[in-house]
């Protein structure tokens, strides 16, 4: 699909949005459903648009991507149910805004992994950056090292899984979902949340800003067995349980034009 | 937004070119800022005192006499070397307007870089037994080039790139920055530092001299006076989260040690390697990734995190 715009001649990928000049470097080994390539004489938008082909026009449901060498913006915006798999490490962004894919990486991710996920999984053998999952709308994120920073910053559902430990003000403004740190926490924890649940299996450096231990129940201790059953985790240790206090609570349902017909 | 890297080799430098790999640790993360490119490098220590100095900038402009004047003005610093009582061993240049200079020299450094900072134009960057700075416009590469450092062994490097933001694209405002006026000492730092004028007015009341108009020379010569007080360079930078304040990721280099510090809200990012040859960090994974072909295990160090390793 082409199209003249002006003089520029702009090109259209598989979901119709614009990729001016790069071409789908057409390099990976399919065989039937799968398909494997290697990344590491690719740019940044040669591997996203062979793996977009692969999923899209290939017919394709399973992806193997060797070498990613830590390179920015990688598997971003896969909107399609597939199954991928990064056998190495990646850098900023990785698995950003996607819906659907089921995600595996072998190494460690960078800053702002899978951030504004809808659904799926993307399973982190490795430690993962600062912001991990920010702004996650759903799915799971399972990280098998530490995260870093401010992780879950302004999550709006979903859960992010991690087995090692979290650094400062995470949870940051989380607004709906849950985490599950399973060692230690920095200071600064849930600062400023709205709502949402924070699981912490360590020690809790500093509480955040209208952050207060949650009372546990039934459902937390079914929800967490369930999230270890399904990653295969093991038996879960024991975990203390962070709600918002909703102090910082300081507004009605009404809307202004309500508001001058009531007060 | 800027990227910061460093490098230590801990068994010698185990045949590892120095030069070369920070340059392809700095082309990587070129992205982060493609305005300048600095470096800080240890090579073996000698007996002699290595002085890098320029005395224009790349982009001034070449007017009539600009020839003329740096002869003069090199003429002019060559013969303030000697009237302290330096002996010139060698003294080499790269480029029209930047310098090295090896001198035999046991006097005070501060009294010689201050001489020399007189003259027109002249800028140290660095003063030391094994620390040289270059620093200059363009990409990694480009300055690499320049001045020939793919040949450069050491032991330990720090470098940068810049995208300027607070001021000016010159040789002044690209990093590392050499603590002045202390030897050995350089800095590379990713951030911004909210009491800059209280620190430089303090460190100004007590007799120190700055070079430049940014924020993150602070850092160098605000460690370097803790550790002429005595502290070691892991105390000056514990003390250094407290006293300074703003986001930040910086690494110092001394002699014999390179050590990170992050600020209080870890706002700037660094990931670490740590291996038994080498300890290699840097702003983005793709930078360690470029001088290290195999799977390796990192890490993004935490907030309040101070390291360092000696070699």
């Amino acid at each position: 699909m082409d199209a003249l715009v002006g003089e520029r001649r702009i090109s259209y990928d598989a979901r119709g949005l614009a990729e001016p000049t790069a071409e789908v470097p057409n390099v990976a080994m399919v065989d039937g459903t799968a398909a494997v390539f290697d990344a590491a004489p690719l740019t940044t938008r040669q591997i996203n648009l062979e793996l977009r082909s692969l999923v899209y026009e290939r017919g394709v449901t399973d992806v193997t991507i060797k070498n990613p060498g830590s390179k920015h913006s990688l598997g971003v915006g896969i909107l399609t149910r597939c199954r991928i798999t990064f056998e190495g490490s990646l850098g900023y962004f990785g698995c950003g805004l996607i819906d659907g894919p089921e995600v595996h990486i072998t190494g460690r991710v960078g800053w702002s992994a899978c951030e504004n996920m809808m659904s799926g999984v993307v399973v982190i053998e490795g430690n993962a950056g600062s912001l991990t999952g920010a702004a996650l709308r759903g799915g799971d994120l399972v990280v098998k090292g530490r995260v870093g920073a401010r992780s879950g910053i302004d999550q709006k559902g979903g859960t992010i899984l991690t087995l090692g430990s979290a650094g400062s003000m995470t949870g940051f403004m989380m607004q709906r979902g849950r985490q599950i740190i399973c060692e230690d926490a920095g200071p600064g924890l849930g600062d400023s949340m709205y709502d949402g649940i924070i699981y912490v299996g360590g020690k809790v450096k500093a509480l955040g800003i209208d952050c207060v231990p949650g009372e546990w129940t039934e459902a937390d201790t079914e929800f967490i067995e369930r999230k270890f059953r399904i990653y295969g985790l093991g038996s879960p240790p024991e975990f203390q349980k962070f709600v918002c206090g909703k102090k910082l609570y300081n507004y009605d349902n009404l809307e202004p034009s309500e508001r001058k017909l009531v007060l | 937004m800027c990227g910061i890297a460093g490098i230590i080799y801990r068994n010698g430098n185990g045949g590892r070119p120095l030069g070369a790999d920070m340059t392809r640790m700095l082309q990587s993360m070129k992205h982060r800022g493609p305005d300048s490119t600095g470096y800080a490098l240890y090579g073996p220590a000698s007996d002699l005192v290595l002085v890098r100095f320029t005395l224009a900038d790349a982009n001034d402009p070449r007017d009539f006499e600009f020839t003329e004047r740096l002869e003069r003005h090199r003429a002019e610093v060559e013969g303030r070397m000697r009237e302290l009582g330096a002996q010139i061993m060698n003294i080499e240049f790269d480029t029209e307007y930047a310098f090295r200079a090896a001198l035999r020299y046991d006097g005070d450094l501060k009294r010689l870089a201050d001489y020399l900072e007189d003259v027109p134009g002249c800028e140290v960057l660095s003063l030391g037994k094994s620390l040289e700075i270059v620093k200059d416009l363009g990409d990694a590469e480009s300055v690499a080039d320049q001045y020939g450092l793919g040949k450069f062994e050491g032991t330990h490097a720090i470098g940068h790139v810049r995208m300027a933001t607070e001021s000016d694209v010159d040789i002044s405002g690209a990093h590392p920055y050499w603590a002045y006026p202390f030897a050995d000492v350089a800095v590379v730092h990713n951030g911004q530092l909210t009491n800059y004028f209280q620190w430089r007015r303090r460190l100004e009341r007590s007799g120190h001299r700055f070079q430049s108009e940014c924020d993150s020379e602070i850092i160098a010569v605000y460690l370097a006076e803790k550790m002429s007080e005595g502290l070691s360079l892991e105390e000056s930078m514990n003390a250094s989260l407290d006293d300074l304040d703003g986001v930040f990721t910086y690494i110092c280099v001394t002699g014999d040690a390179l050590g990170v510090a992050k600020d209080e809200m870890a706002a700037k990012p660094l990931v670490l390697y740590e291996g038994d040859d080498m300890v290699a960090l840097a702003s983005e994974e793709i930078a360690i990734r470029a001088i290290i072909d195999h799977e390796i295990e990192t890490y993004d160090p935490y907030e309040r995190e101070v390291l360092v390793w000696t070699r």
